[in-house]
Formats: C-alpha cells, sequence, structure tokens
C-alpha cells in the first residue's frame, strides 16, 4: 500500500490520473472502517486532508458550492438557511466525532444507498462537480447514482464541491434507524418545497439499490397543489393528498429485507415520513407566507 | 513511511509506520500511549476519541499519515490541556479589563475537591476538573469507555460551560458505555460544569 | 515502591503495565473513615482517567509477535484439507499452528465439559469457530498470513433449533458423549435437561377460572463489554508460561490451559490485566491457550487482541429462547398453579448451558408463591454460536416470559398488574418450585410498592418554546416525529435471581490478608485472585479490611494465581464470596493481632485478657472504647498473615426428575417501573425513565450498588428494544458481528434511573450483604415490553421488539 499524500487539487488530481486505482481518503469514516477490518486493501491511499479547498464553502446568487470535505459539522452550523434539508440531514449523521470528520463528498463517493446526504441532495437539486486533469464537469445529482455503491464518476475524476440549491422554501429531512443516535439509516426521505417554481422534489435513501426520488408522488404533489391553488391560498393540504402522496413516496421504493429491517417496514416507514414532512414544511410555508402578508 | 505530529504539545516521529495504520495504533503502539482505546475501529463506540487541531474525531479513523503536521490531544494530556486552558481564560478576563474573578480559583477549587474525595488524585500530576468529577461521582466502572468519554466531554465544556442534559447526552452520544447506564456520566459532567462555573 | 508505570516498554524487556500499576493504596488520613457502608471512591480511578491503567490490550513486552486466529467461515463442515504451508513461509510469520500441532492428548477445553476443542479438529460446528492460529512481528503481517491458509471445507446441514436438533435423523453435534448429562437427556443433541413439578399442576388447573398460555421469543443478546478479549502470554525461562490477561475467573482459565499446554499449573502463572468489563461474555476462555501456545512455540511473548468483528465470535453469548407458558389464576387474583417450558440454545459447544437450564427451571416462575408448578427447561446443542454466561443467565429469559404472562392474566381478570402481582408475591418463608424454603428476606411486593410510588415524569417533556426537542422523542436526532403517532406508555415487572453458584458446586474464596507497620502506620494488605472487572470489588475488599482491622492503609495486591482461587466474577457473587473470604481473613487475622498484644501488654492492663476488644483507628480497644493499644506498639516490626478459604452455606442438586432439592444460596429481588413513549406510526421506541427499586441486604458501597443497579437496568434496555445477534436460519452464520449493526444504547437511548434501595439484611450473609449485579438486569426488559405493550395494545411476545413488530410490517 501507498500513501499519496498531495498538498494542492492539482497534484491530486495528477495522482488521481497516474493511479486510478488510487482510493481517496478524506474523513476516512468509510475508507478506514474498510482497511481496519480487512475488507480492502486498496494499492493506493490518496489523502485529501491537505487540500484546503476541498474545506471551503461559497454562498452564491443561486446555489451554495460546498467543498467534498466540508464537515458535516460545518454544515449544520452554518449553512442551516442556506441548505436546511442537508444541515438536518448533517446532524442526523452518525456521531459528533464522525460528523467532525466526513463530509457530503464521501457519503458521494462511497454512494452507499444509506448516505444520509443523499436525500437531501436530490431534494434540493445539486450537482456534483467532478475534476480530473482531463477537465472539470457538473454531474446531475439525479445522475450521479448509477448502482449499489457506483456512482457516476470515470476512474480518474475526484469529487471538489457540491453545488446545491439554495432553499426558495422549506426542507425537512428525517431518518428512521433502531437507536435514537449514532445509527445507519433504515430508510430516509428528504423533501424540499421549491415554491418559486412551485415545485417540490424528494429523496429517499436505504429503500432502494440507489439513492431516489419519488417522482410521480412529486409530479401528483405538484399538481394538486397546483390545482386547488394551495400555493396561493396558503390552505393545509387535505389529509387525502397528504395520503396519496405517502403512498406513492411509498411506492417508489424498492426496498430488500436486510438485518436492520425488513422491505415491507421501509415502504411503511417512507410512507410515514412522507406524510409528516410534508405537513411540517407545508406548516411552515404557510406561517411563512402568514408572517410576510403580516409584514406587508 | 514516517509521521510528524504533535501529540500533547510534543514533537513526535513515528517511524516504519504502515500506510494502513489509523491514528489509534500509532498512538497505541508506537508512542506508548494507550490511554486512547480501541473498541470497534469502525466510529462506532468513541473510546478513541481524541481531539486533532482541537476537533474530537475517532483516532481509529484516521490514517496516520494523515496527521503529519497536525496537533493531537489525547487523554494523557487531557490535564494539561485543561490547566492551559485555565491560564489562557484567565489571561481572557484580564485583558479584557473584566476585574479578576473574585471566586476560589479553579487551582482552589480543585484543591477542594481532592480534600472532600478519598480517591488518589492529585498526588503527582493534578487532574483536569472532568477527570476528578468522573472519579467523584462513580462515573468509572471498568473505564474502558472513559477516555474518549473525558476527551468528548472537555471539548464539549470548553464550548459549552452550561449544557442542559440534553446538550451533555447529544454531546456524548458517540460514546458507548456499558457498565454505568450513564446515569453517573450525566452527574460527572454536571458536577465538573458546576465547578466550573463555581471556579470562574 | 515503585510508581505506577504507563503500558509501555520499559528498557528492561521486562512486561509492564498493570491494571492497579504497583499495587495500588487506599489511604485514609485519619480515624478509620472509609469503611464498608461509606462510598468510598475507586482506588483505579485515577489510573482509569488518566490513560495509564493497564487493559489486557495495553501490554507490550520487547519483542513480541501478534497472533491471529483463523475461524471457520462456515457453520457445519467437514475439514477436507489444510494447508499452512504459504502462510509458514511468509516473512515475518514466527509460527502456524494446527490441531496437529497440539503438544498433548487433552485438546478440548471447558468449563463444565469438556467438549470444545482448542483447534477444530476434522469438522467445525459453528461459523467463526478457531481453526489455526498465526504469530507474526506486526498484526497485518498475520492477518495476510492467515488468508494464506488454505481449508478446503465440505459443508454438512444446518441444526438451528429444537426440531432440526431433535429430529430422529438429526446429525449429532457431538458424537460419542460421555459426560454426565447424557444419561438424563432424550436426545444427544440436548445438552440438559431439568424438569422440576411439585403439587399437581393439571389438579390445580381445574380450579382455575382464567387460565392464559403464551409462547415468547427471546433473541440472542451479546455482552458487548467494550474492551475486547486480549492477552500477553510470556514464555519463561523454566519452560513454563506467564499470561497477562483479562478474565472472570483466573483459576478456572488455568485448569483448563495447564492440561492443554501439557505443563503443571504451577508452571502456568496467571496474572490479571486490566478487564474493559464482561458480563458473562470472559467467564469461557477466548484466546488464552492460543497466545500459550504460540508463546511457546515461538518462545517469544506472543500478544492477542480481538477486534470487535472476532469479539462477536470469540465468545458465548445469552441464550437465545423460546418458552411456552400457562397460568391459571382465580377470581380473586390467586395463581393456581404455572406450566412451563424454556427451549435454551445452547449453540455448538456446552460451555454453562447446564446451570443455565437449573437457573431457567428452578426461577421459572419468578418471585411467585405457587404450589402447583410443572416446569421444564433444556438446552439444546446446534450449529449456532455456542451460547453461555451472561448477566442473569436463564433467570433473565424467564422473567421476561412470567412478567408478560403476569400482565397477561390480570388482563385476563380486570385486575392492576401491580396488584396482582402483590397477591401472589413471595415472602421470607415461601417454597419455590425446587422445595427450598426461602429463608431471607424477599420483599417482592414491598418493592413494587416503592416503584409504584416514585413520582411519574411529566408528559411532554420534549415540548418547548423553540417547538418539539427530537432528541428527547422517539428517533432522536433523525427528526422522525414532532409528536406525531406518541403516545406514552406504563409498564411494571419484578424478577428473582439466584446468588452464587448453586446446585451443590463448592463456590468458595480465598483471601491472604497481611498486617505489618510500614512508614510508622500500620498497613493492611489484601490479596485475591478475584478479577475486578469494573464491579467495584477493589474498592470493596479495601473497605471490609478498614471496617475489620481498624486501618487507614490498604494495599490491594494485583489478582494472580499466587494466591488461591476466588472463584468467578460472576452470578453475583464476588461481594458476598470474595467479600466473605476477605472478611474472614481480616478476622484471623485480628485474633492474630490481639494475641500478639495479649503477648506483649496483656499483664498491663486486665481489659486484654476479658474484654472483647476490637481494632479502630489504628489502635486496640475495648468494645467500651477504651485504648489498650496502638497497633504500632502491637505489631513491632512483627508481620501478622492469614490465606484462608471461605465457603457459603452447602447448596444440593436438583432432582432429575422431580427437579426438588436445595439448589441455591441466596436470593436478590428487584423491580422495575418503565415509562416509554412510542411513536406508534414508525414503531420507535424512546425510554423515558426506568425506575428501579432493588433490595440489597446492605449496601457495602451505595455509590457502586447504584452504579451497578443503573448499568444492569441499562442492559436490560437494550435487550427490550435493540440488542439482537441475528443468525440465519439457513446458513446458521452471524449476520450482524459488528458495532453498526448490533446495536446497544447510546447515552440519548438511556433515561433517567432512579434507584430506591431497599437494606434487609440476610442473616446467613456477610455484614447482611446480597450479591446485587444481576437482578436489575432481568426485571427492566421485561418492564419496558410492558410499558410498549401499555402504549400500543399490542401482545408483543418477543423481544427485543423491532420496529416492524410494532408496525404490523
Amino acid at each position: 500500500m501507498d500513501f499519496l499524500r498531495p498538498a494542492s487539487w492539482e497534484e491530486a488530481l495528477a495522482a488521481k490520473a497516474e493511479h486510478p486505482t488510487a482510493v481517496p481518503i478524506a474523513g476516512g469514516t468509510d475508507v478506514m472502517v474498510e482497511i481496519n477490518f480487512d475488507h480492502r486493501r486498496p494499492e493506493y491511499l490518496l489523502d485529501l486532508n491537505r487540500v484546503g479547498d476541498l474545506y471551503e464553502w461559497e454562498v452564491g446568487e443561486e446555489a451554495v458550492r460546498l467543498g467534498a470535505s466540508v464537515p458535516y459539522s460545518r454544515i449544520m452550523e452554518n449553512l442551516r438557511a442556506e441548505l436546511p434539508g442537508l444541515a438536518l440531514a448533517s446532524h442526523t449523521v452518525a456521531s459528533p466525532q464522525i460528523r467532525n470528520r466526513g463530509g457530503v463528498g464521501g457519503n458521494l463517493g462511497t454512494a452507499s444507498p444509506a448516505g444520509d446526504a443523499h436525500p437531501a441532495l436530490l431534494a434540493a437539486g445539486a450537482e456534483v462537480e467532478a475534476e480530473s486533469v482531463r477537465g472539470s464537469r457538473r454531474i446531475p445529482i439525479d445522475a450521479f447514482y448509477t448502482g449499489v455503491k457506483r456512482n457516476a464518476l470515470a476512474p480518474d475524476e475526484l469529487i471538489r464541491a457540491v453545488h446545491v440549491k439554495k432553499a426558495d422554501g422549506p426542507q425537512q429531512y428525517s431518518k428512521v434507524g433502531t437507536r435514537n443516535a449514532m445509527v445507519i439509516a433504515v430508510c430516509a426521505f428528504g423533501l424540499a418545497l421549491h415554491p418559486e417554481t412551485r415545485t417540490v422534489r424528494t429523496g429517499i435513501g436505504s429503500a432502494a439499490p440507489t439513492p431516489v426520488r419519488a417522482r410521480t408522488a412529486e409530479e401528483f404533489l405538484d399538481a394538486a397543489l397546483e390545482e386547488d391553488g394551495f400555493w396561493d391560498n396558503g390552505k393545509v393540504i387535505t389529509p387525502s393528498v397528504a395520503k396519496q402522496f405517502a403512498d406513492l413516496c411509498a411506492a417508489a421504493c424498492n426496498p430488500i429485507d436486510d438485518v436492520r429491517g425488513t422491505a415491507s417496514y421501509r415502504r411503511h416507514a417512507v410512507g410515514v415520513m412522507a406524510r409528516r414532512t410534508l405537513s411540517w414544511t407545508w406548516e411552515s410555508y404557510r406561517g411563512a407566507r402568514r408572517a410576510s402578508k403580516g409584514a406587508a | 513511511m514516517r509521521v510528524n505530529f504533535t501529540v500533547n504539545g510534543r514533537p513526535q516521529e513515528a517511524d516504519d509506520v504502515w500506510e494502513g495504520e489509523s491514528l489509534l495504533y500509532v498512538l497505541r503502539e508506537r508512542l506508548g500511549l494507550p490511554g486512547s482505546k480501541n473498541a470497534c475501529e469502525q466510529g462506532e463506540c468513541g473510546s478513541c476519541t481524541v481531539r486533532l487541531d482541537g476537533v474530537p474525531v475517532c483516532s481509529c479513523l484516521v490514517a496516520a499519515g494523515q496527521v503529519e503536521g497536525r496537533d493531537v490531544v489525547t487523554v494523557e494530556g487531557l490535564a494539561d490541556h485543561a490547566r492551559q486552558r485555565a491560564v489562557r481564560d484567565r489571561c481572557k478576563t484580564v485583558s479584557h479589563g473584566a476585574p479578576a474573578a473574585s471566586g476560589p480559583s479553579l487551582d482552589e477549587a480543585r484543591v477542594r475537591q481532592a480534600e472532600g474525595s478519598d480517591s488518589q488524585a492529585g498526588e503527582g500530576g493534578e487532574l483536569a476538573p472532568i477527570q476528578q468529577a468522573f472519579i467523584d461521582a462513580g462515573a468509572v466502572q471498568c473505564g474502558f469507555c472513559t477516555p474518549g468519554l473525558l476527551v468528548a466531554a472537555d471539548e464539549m465544556l470548553e464550548h459549552n460551560p452550561t449544557p442542559t442534559d440534553a446538550d451533555i447526552r447529544e454531546a456524548l452520544s458517540g460514546n458507548l458505555c456499558r457498565c454505568t447506564g450513564y446515569e453517573k456520566i450525566m452527574d460527572a459532567v454536571r458536577l465538573a460544569a458546576a465547578r466550573q462555573g463555581e471556579a470562574v | 515502591m515503585p510508581s505506577p508505570t504507563r503500558g509501555f516498554p520499559r528498557a528492561d524487556g521486562a512486561p509492564v503495565g498493570h491494571p492497579l500499576g504497583a499495587p495500588v493504596k487506599v489511604t485514609q488520613d485519619s480515624r478509620t473513615r472509609g469503611g464498608i457502608g461509606e462510598s468510598t471512591l475507586r482506588p483505579d480511578g485515577t489510573l482509569k482517567v488518566t490513560g495509564e491503567f493497564a487493559y489486557a490490550s495495553d501490554l507490550w513486552h520487547e519483542d513480541m509477535l501478534w497472533g491471529q486466529i483463523l475461524r471457520s467461515p462456515v457453520a457445519h463442515a467437514e475439514i477436507v484439507s489444510l494447508d499452512t504451508s504459504e502462510a509458514l513461509a511468509t516473512p515475518g510469520v514466527h509460527a502456524v499452528m494446527t490441531y496437529d500441532d497440539l503438544p498433548t492428548d487433552v485438546r478440548t477445553y471447558g468449563l463444565e465439559i469438556q467438549d470444545t476443542p482448542v483447534l477444530a479438529h476434522g469438522r467445525v460446528r459453528h461459523h467463526g469457530e478457531p481453526v489455526a492460529v498465526v504469530a507474526a512481528d506486526h498484526p497485518e503481517t498475520a492477518r495476510r498470513a492467515a488468508a494464506k491458509i488454505k481449508v478446503e471445507y465440505r459443508e454438512l446441514p444446518v441444526i438451528t433449533d429444537e426440531a432440526s436438533a431433535t429430529a430422529p435423523d438429526a446429525i449429532l453435534i457431538h458424537e460419542n458423549r460421555d459426560d454426565h448429562h447424557i444419561g438424563h437427556v432424550p436426545h444427544p443433541n440436548i445438552v440438559h435437561r431439568q424438569p422440576i413439578v411439585r403439587g399437581d399442576a393439571d389438579e390445580a388447573a381445574r380450579r382455575a377460572d382464567v387460565v392464559v398460555r403464551g409462547e415468547y421469543t427471546f433473541g440472542m443478546q451479546d455482552q458487548a463489554f467494550l474492551g475486547p478479549e486480549s492477552g500477553l502470554a510470556v514464555p519463561e525461562e523454566d519452560g513454563g508460561v506467564h499470561l497477562y490477561i483479562a478474565t472472570q475467573w483466573l483459576h478456572a482459565d488455568l485448569r483448563q490451559i495447564a492440561p492443554v499446554l501439557g505443563l503443571p499449573e504451577s508452571k502456568v502463572r496467571m496474572t490479571l490485566a486490566g478487564v474493559g468489563g464482561a458480563f458473562g461474555g470472559r467467564e469461557d476462555l477466548s484466546m488464552q491457550i492460543h497466545a500459550c501456545l504460540l508463546a511457546l512455540r515461538t518462545g517469544k511473548p506472543v500478544k492477542i487482541v480481538y477486534n470487535r468483528f472476532e469479539s462477536f465470535f470469540g465468545h458465548v453469548h445469552r441464550h437465545p429462547a423460546k418458552l411456552y407458558y400457562e397460568h391459571g389464576a382465580t377470581r380473586d387474583g390467586r395463581l393456581t398453579h404455572v406450566k412451563c417450558r424454556i427451549v435454551l440454545d445452547g449453540g455448538a459447544y456446552a460451555s454453562t448451558s447446564a446451570a443455565v437450564v437449573g437457573n431457567a427451571s428452578s426461577l421459572g416462575i419468578g418471585p411467585y408463591a405457587v404450589d402447583d408448578v410443572d416446569i421444564e427447561a433444556v438446552a439444546l446443542y446446534t450449529n449456532n454460536p455456542p451460547c453461555g454466561a451472561m448477566r442473569g443467565f436463564g433467570a433473565v429469559q424467564a422473567c421476561f416470559a412470567y412478567e408478560a404472562q403476569m400482565d397477561k392474566v390480570a388482563k385476563e381478570l380486570g385486575l392492576d398488574p401491580v396488584e396482582f402481582r402483590q397477591r401472589n408475591a413471595m415472602e421470607q418463608g415461601a417454597l419455590l418450585p425446587t422445595g427450598q424454603r426461602v429463608d431471607s428476606p424477599a420483599p417482592v411486593a414491598e418493592l413494587l410498592r416503592r416503584v409504584k410510588a416514585m413520582p411519574l415524569p411529566p408528559e411532554r417533556q420534549w415540548e418547548s418554546s423553540e417547538g418539539a426537542d427530537v432528541r428527547q422523542l422517539p428517533g432522536g436526532l433523525s427528526n422522525t416525529t414532532h409528536g406525531e403517532g406518541v403516545v406514552r406508555g406504563i409498564g411494571y415487572a419484578v424478577g428473582i435471581k439466584n446468588v452464587g453458584f448453586s446446585e451443590g458446586f463448592d463456590d468458595y474464596s480465598t483471601a491472604k490478608v497481611r498486617m505489618e507497620v510500614i512508614a510508622g502506620e500500620p498497613v493492611a494488605t489484601v490479596h485475591t485472585a478475584m478479577a475486578e472487572v469494573g464491579q467495584g470489588g477493589v474498592t470493596v475488599h479495601a473497605q471490609i479490611a478498614r471496617t475489620e482491622l481498624g486501618v487507614a492503609q490498604v494495599t490491594i495486591h494485583p489478582a494472580d494465581t499466587r494466591v488461591g482461587s476466588a472463584g468467578s466474577t460472576s452470578a453475583s457473587r464476588q461481594t458476598y464470596v470474595t467479600g466473605g473470604a476477605v472478611k474472614n481473613s481480616c478476622e484471623l487475622v485480628r485474633e492474630k493481632v490481639l494475641e500478639i498484644g495479649r503477648r506483649r501488654f496483656g499483664a498491663h492492663h486486665p481489659a486484654w485478657a476479658t474484654a472483647e476488644l476490637l481494632l479502630e483507628d489504628g489502635k486496640v480497644v475495648t468494645d467500651g472504647g477504651e485504648v489498650l493499644a496502638g497497633l504500632v506498639d502491637v505489631l513491632g516490626d512483627e508481620a501478622v498473615e492469614v490465606e484462608a478459604q471461605w465457603r457459603h452455606r452447602p447448596t444440593e442438586p436438583f432432582d432429575l426428575r422431580t427437579g426438588q432439592g436445595d439448589g441455591h444460596v441466596q436470593y436478590s429481588f428487584a423491580a422495575h417501573r418503565a415509562v416509554v413513549e412510542v411513536d406508534t406510526e414508525l414503531g420507535l421506541v424512546k425510554v423515558i425513565e426506568l425506575a428501579c427499586a432493588q433490595d440489597v441486604g446492605k449496601a457495602l458501597n451505595p455509590l457502586s450498588v447504584i452504579g451497578q443497579i443503573q448499568g444492569g437496568t441499562t442492559q436490560g434496555l437494550g435487550m427490550a428494544v435493540m440488542e439482537e445477534i441475528i443468525v440465519d436460519p439457513k446458513t446458521a452464520k452471524v449476520r450482524n458481528p459488528s458495532f453498526t449493526d448490533y446495536l446497544i444504547p447510546t447515552i440519548l437511548d438511556t433515561p433517567t434511573i432512579p434507584v430506591d434501595v431497599l437494606e434487609l439484611a440476610d442473616d446467613h450473609a456477610p455484614y447482611g450483604l446480597r450479591g446485587i449485579g444481576e437482578a436489575p438486569t432481568l426485571s427492566s426488559t421485561p418492564a419496558v415490553l410492558a410499558a410498549i405493550r401499555n402504549a400500543t395494545g399490542l401482545e408483543l411476545d418477543r423481544t427485543p421488539v423491532r420496529p416492524e413488530h410494532l408496525t404490523g410490517t
């Protein structure tokens, strides 16, 4: 095993180009477990800790450019307003110690369906900034997950940043685990309201081979909200609409039975989380609407 | 490979480090600092918690090569760390022009604690307030989780000197204990916070 | 006296690092403070908070090698071939050993039945069984070499439950059994069977107004101590070996290790290294023999440290069980009879299965007075992971089931569950199903009363001005509810556990106590082989010595095999039995000290000859308080030392047909009230409070007593809602051997645990004390289950309860 220690992003790209099998390590919260337990003996470890700009973020007009290694604890503390869904998701990651080390780049690189950030990224809308010595490209989050623990990265590419759309409305995130902290998701759900486009987006974790969106559910809800003028009148969403949305979210799952939970429980739980997060976000949207009206 | 870094304020050099080794292994097996415990090696128990550039991390998940040039504090350096922090805090108070603390100093408070207990604390080196509180409150049984909990709890009190119970539970939710049921650990952290409050 | 050493290289190459460093001095500065009844602090506390306490995994020796075990990847197979040549040729590898390399004909071990191969011979019987061992100069070298050992397995069908174990054509897990149970078991795949019959349950059932039946499942729990198995074996010049080890019972290890090595016990020296928790999981051997074999083979010190994955395969677990119960009661709330059948899965090797059967059967109906009972308990041999000791064994499984039954009957009768229990609660003088009379206080009804009387925690504590604090709701930080679907429930349970080793076992301990003057002060040294695993025995021994010998300074000598056996740190027995031994030896020392005093000073004061004399505050005093002499003057430069064994009252085996017999020494009772909040839609549980009332006889160290009760309670909570080793029924392979998927409670899962301690002396026990460690683990689980049933209205016949069970998905 060789330990590569690039001092800059350019050096990291060059190293990855030279050794495409090199395994990038940043927070180490996935890679080191595999090494400690003898599940993996990569030829090269590519340490990204010394690449400073991976730890930075930039809040732009439309989006936040989030460095791949920005620790979850920083996201929780600093980006709660811009990226509320991701901040909530970050808070559910493992333990304080892990949140101090791990970042979204690792979740994306591993692309486990159980990664906590995925549903929030899917719901918010995001692009992955991938780069190699050949150049840089932006991969839409919807096209990023290609299979169980597989992603759209080329062997010579590294994740530099994620561009996440700034919240234009309320966002929520829920995760079911069988412990009240430090737990891997049995399943997870992210929901973002986008009042500007009058759309909703969802993300489901751990209930299909990859993180997925519940597109049929989104389309149904978009139409239902539009039809009855909910975005404008700010009425309470009718229980039947909420139930239909929840059922469609559950139907979007393609889960398995494993030691963490059964497939049917996962489907059920996603439905419950969909209904609850819809209620929380919609109440928040109504509250904000009332507040802005009051102010006007 | 060779790794140079600072541990508890002292420069350290580890040689012939296998590339897959963790910081935890280097601390325990190469630098003679076995205080950080190896209980799961997968970031699920917190027994190996150290501070890396000030931040609590699981040292089992930090590759040894990643600590090159960085600063690590382990349980072995916790008392020194707390002492320096206390001195720094006192200087800060003075430099801000505030009157010097009128209550007992931290050091005085510590002496009182030592007198009030039957333990051998204070014999030789002084303990950090959180260490003394763990002994006094009965928060130590087998003690295997203790070093990690101490590092995590001390860091929390550094940032949040008056934590609520829910704050304490959240801050320590990455540290498993199998013996105590956590109640005495809660007592210990509350005790350390209270003593810290008295001392300021 | 050398100062405590860090667990690290010393120039002379001697092994360094001892759990207590150098012997730890417990000093009281004046008067005889720090005796029994006080919450004195741990003598090892400072070492433990500074990171200097040397656990077994912290030991280091110059030139030491690392041992690695190759384990079976399948549960049941013949070993067709085994080739170690490539592993042996790996640079850095010093030895590879298999069954064929074992030095003597003794190639198996076991606590009760020697059925466990040191290394597999021709057949593996469970997933993770040791097949070969490697010693190399770096753990990674050892791992790589182990991976190069070629083993060809021919898989066999797996036996995983009672039906497959007792089928007429079932493969025998152990052929040619010759142990002492084979004569009375109905099938060779049953380790032991214990029926207990008293009165006539069938006849009594006719008087019952209600009869309630239930079938319960208890999952496989793991001790999950935080310090994985580890030890260091150092070869010695006389051809022997010195093993520094984390264990629960040094002498039982020694008895099993020495014959395999072909050494007399005198050449296997054992010293207790720091133990990171045990809970029963270190009662069986793990890496002890392997490390010694490799050390003797290579002539070098060998250290073995399991990682967490291996730890799940390296020790026995708590027996999973199927429990079938029938309770009958009259309309006025009196139990008429209980019938039950308890099937425990012992896995591939016997371990303590027979004793687990004894406890499960004899305590099978709980702390209730019932005259007509019909009980049967069996333990199976299967290809599942071996099961053995864990806190409260046998009694824990039964308590889960009988307490569920008690709630069911109460509900059927329309009675309050606590009141129904109180009506049937046993009292002192009651007879157990075994016919044994309970001859010490049995405050079962009182404990229930106390736990019920505690104030309830406020409702909706999660509500705050800023909305819901998810940390206080089911799901916690995962943000699954802001109060939706959350329903509160309350449940009660009470249990009975035997203390000490039962059924005729010669359950003794040994203590060596020395008293002398050092630097002008009288000092007592207490030397036992008791394994301090965190429970605080070392604290208590010092307290006993202070109380009995009137000295301020007590030195606790490191535990090793240079003193006689202390028995196991298990069965809630150490404070009783080794505490009793320390007390006894102190009393003998005191007599000798007084003899010296009489010899030296008897002529000076008539009280020496007549009065009952005490040692207090470093002086000899009369019972009237008159000081006769200082201990410093009495002792001069004489040292008084006594090593003596001490035993509790003898017990007898249970009759193999009727189960009658005075099998137990003492009982320990605890009651719990659980308050839970359940997210009924998602099936997530938050335990809000778990109150406990326990009779401890006499709290020798109240702080430690409460710590034990809270710790035991929390392990019971884990068993109720999250902890289970999941074994695939088709392959008998363990599916979750990691802390990622075997979950134990975090601080966010653990509620406040108010404890009400009752002290009703047991006159047969030293100071009237009761063993306390296990009882809280019994009733905690059923109390939580009862609370969840109360919240959800569901039957819930298995533990741990999972979200699927609460949501019907």
